[in-house]
């Protein structure tokens, strides 16, 4: 479960952020790459089994899939790569160049505030 | 509630490791290589050949990434090639840091060539940068031929492929595994990808594996 190296960082992130401002994180937005084959549900809980009893103990987490990118060596057109069926999904040609995969990013967090 | 902007890596620490292993690897000139695969794919057997075969071409030296035992370091050790055993303690990868650690072991000024032999999974090590040049990928038969299409993330960012125990194919044993399915899948995200099919129990195909190695370590003359 990488989901466990991922919240474990995450919680750093996070508790960094917060005790520079001496504020209560309630909420957190982050974004992956579709490679990073990151399960929703597993980085919840290991977020919540080891947030616990920290000032990030209940915090929301918010996680957006980013798509993985092609682009068309026939049509030229960029694509949103289907893993499952990867193909330009304009002129179903299979001769495509795939980006990078986007980063594991922490975008934004929430706090709380009087 | 104030929200704050904050556009931070997440695996930055992570990375600041795989710079310094990088950083390592190349001031000594050596190249590394980040072998992943499946639990039993047969890893260790390959560079177990590997290492006896090319011993007196390339200098080599290995990590062994495992969650528990040094049941492969060992096998390393039979080769008499210098290798240093990480336990994860149930982690399912190695970490940056890990690597750096046992990078400082290896006497790495005497060796060309580092194969990290991650811990096997087909999912999780793919996510971590240990600094590495490339990640190589072995696929063995007995695992069938739909792998690169259900873990597509590790087979899109590997260099290499092997795919290993071929002489079960030639024994009949394993006569559902279609070779050009798995070529054809593995190829469908990462064109450049190179395919070497190898059996570590005979030997067969490893000739081809050995002229890549030679030529990406620049040996290809020796």
């Amino acid at each position: 479960m990488h989901e466990m190296i991922v919240a474990e960082n995450l919680l750093t992130a996070i508790s960094d952020e917060a005790a520079k401002r001496n504020l209560k994180p309630i909420g957190a937005k982050i974004s992956c790459g579709l490679l990073y084959a990151i399960n929703d549900e597993a980085l919840c809980f290991a977020f919540e089994a080891i947030s616990k009893d920290t000032p990030c103990e209940n915090l929301k987490l918010q996680i957006e899939h980013k798509s993985l990118q092609g682009l068309c060596m026939n049509c030229n057109q960029s694509f949103d790569v289907e893993l499952s069926h990867p193909r330009c999904p304009m002129c179903n040609s299979e001769d495509f160049k795939l980006m990078p995969d986007a980063p594991l990013i922490l975008e934004e967090i929430e706090f709380q505030t009087e | 509630m104030q929200k704050v902007n904050v556009r931070k890596k997440i695996l930055s620490a992570n990375e600041e490791y795989a710079f310094k292993n990088t950083r390592f690897l190349t001031e000594h000139k050596i190249l590394c290589y980040n072998m992943i695969s499946s639990p039993g794919s047969g890893k260790t057997t390959i560079l177990t050949r590997t290492i006896n075969e090319l011993k007196n071409q390339i200098k080599i030296g290995v990590i062994e990434g495992d969650i528990q035992t040094d049941i492969d370091a060992e096998r390393i050790r039979a080769t008499k090639a210098p290798v240093v055993q990480i336990n994860t303690d149930g982690a399912c990868h190695l970490s940056a840091a890990q690597v750096d650690s046992a990078l400082g072991k290896l006497p790495a000024d005497e060796l060309d060539l580092i194969f990290i032999e991650n811990v096997g999974n087909l999912v999780c090590p793919s996510a971590l940068e240990l600094g590495e040049a490339g990640k190589i990928v072995v696929l063995s038969v007995a695992e069938g031929d739909d792998k690169p299409a259900k873990y597509p993330a590790i087979f899109a960012r590997s260099k290499v492929m092997l795919i290993n125990k071929i002489d079960l194919l030639a024994a009949g044993a394993q006569d559902d595994f279609d070779i050009e399915r798995a070529k054809a899948d593995a190829r469908k995200l990462n064109k450049g990808i190179e395919i070497f099919p190898v059996s570590s129990k005979t030997g067969e195909g490893f000739s081809s594996w050995y002229d890549w190695l030679k030529k990406s370590v620049g040996k290809s003359s020796v």
